[in-house]
């Protein structure tokens, strides 16, 4: 079997670190700037890109449930495998999660979400401004949660590079040549 | 005696020209409304005004001598968010210190048939007074009337976002007013 993730797996994993990232940095940005033209083309940027990753990670789903990733190395013990598939699973529900309340919530404030500015998704909630503010604290969270899950995703996948010393992170990176 | 008598004729008279011509104009501010719809990096919005004053009168039977006379309370506004009806407050856009109530007086109606009306006036928003001509419809509803109309206008032709929102890319130039206000007849 092989050792590695899919080609195509690989690639989604890290376009969606890199907008996970972003999005994160890009959002404490936003939220702490006073009304302008500006704010509000970054709230709208930050909309697009939020279904963007939601959709994203619904391919990468997709993509999961029809290629099985490598096995786990066969050193770890089990409360360890309990964590890996732990922290990937809370990992895909973030994913989902976040940007589904940033949708709601967005939709309780009276905002329809409109992708770049071309596509209108439905507003599911009507609008209500306690309901609102209730999902704003929901999506910064969830986000924080998101940000405690990464710390250790990111860490575990250190902690098996450099001290475990086997092939846990580099599965997931582009193949050596040679 | 006869001087009572010219009286009472007098108010017969008055009566008989009154019975005929239902007046609507005792405006009743819980069953009116005046919103406003515009566009936010393409998205449609919705506002309203909490606060304004009509004065009107209107009789069917002339809609010629009409009139109407709106006063906005600026201040008053709900533009969706909080953040957003502290902006619109400032100097950049409505200037709600120096200009705190947007006006429209009606100078003609004229009746397009069934119940269309074109009412043309002068709209005055922060100091400055546009022509407009605005359709609308009347409705008889009981005792009262419904006066139903919208009328879009361009904010930047009343300095309505200044600045760093002088631009229509964030914030679109054309503003929906939509108003509906219910008059009791006299």
């Amino acid at each position: 079997m092989d050792t590695h993730y899919t080609a195509t797996a690989k690639l989604l994993h890290w376009l969606i670190a890199l907008m996970i990232f972003g999005m994160l940095g890009f959002g404490f940005y936003m939220t702490g700037l006073d009304l302008s033209p500006t704010k509000l083309e970054l709230y709208s940027w930050h909309k697009w890109a939020g279904v963007t990753v939601f959709l994203l990670v619904l391919v990468r789903l997709a993509w999961r449930i029809g290629h099985r990733p490598p096995a786990l190395p066969a050193h770890m013990p089990a409360i360890e495998r309990l964590a890996a598939h732990a922290g990937h699973h809370l990992l895909y529900l973030l994913m989902l999660a976040i940007p589904l309340s940033g949708w709601l919530m967005s939709s309780a404030k009276g905002f329809q979400t409109v992708w770049f500015g071309v596509l209108p998704l439905p507003d599911l909630l009507a609008k209500d401004k306690a309901l609102g503010n209730l999902l704003e604290t929901v999506h910064v969270a969830l986000n924080f949660t998101l940000i405690a899950v990464l710390l250790g995703h990111v860490g575990a996948a250190l902690k098996h590079h450099f001290i475990d010393r086997d092939d846990v992170l580099t599965r997931m990176l582009p193949r050596r040549r040679g | 005696m006869k001087r009572i008598a010219l009286a009472l004729l007098a108010s017969f008279a008055f009566a008989a020209t009154t019975a005929h011509a239902v007046e609507y104009g005792e405006v009743q501010p819980d069953k009116s409304r005046i919103a406003f719809d515009y566009q936010q990096m393409g998205v449609a919005m919705q506002g309203t005004f909490g606060k304004f004053a009509s004065a009107l009168r209107f009789d069917p039977a002339a809609p010629q001598t009409a009139s109407a006379r709106i006063e906005v309370e600026l201040a008053s506004v709900d533009t969706g968010s909080e953040e957003g009806d502290d902006e619109v407050a400032r100097k950049t856009w409505f200037d709600t210190k120096g200009f705190p109530v947007a006006r429209f007086e009606s100078s003609t109606v004229k009746p397009l048939g069934g119940n269309q009306y074109e009412v043309a006036g002068k709209l005055t928003i922060k100091g400055t007074t546009k022509d407009v001509v605005v359709p609308a419809t009347f409705t008889p509803q009981g005792g009262s009337g419904v006066f139903e109309g919208a009328l879009t206008i361009r904010r930047g032709d009343f300095s309505i976002g200044e600045g760093a929102w002088k631009a229509f890319d964030v914030v679109a130039n054309d503003v929906v007013i939509r108003f509906r206000i219910t008059a009791a007849a006299r």
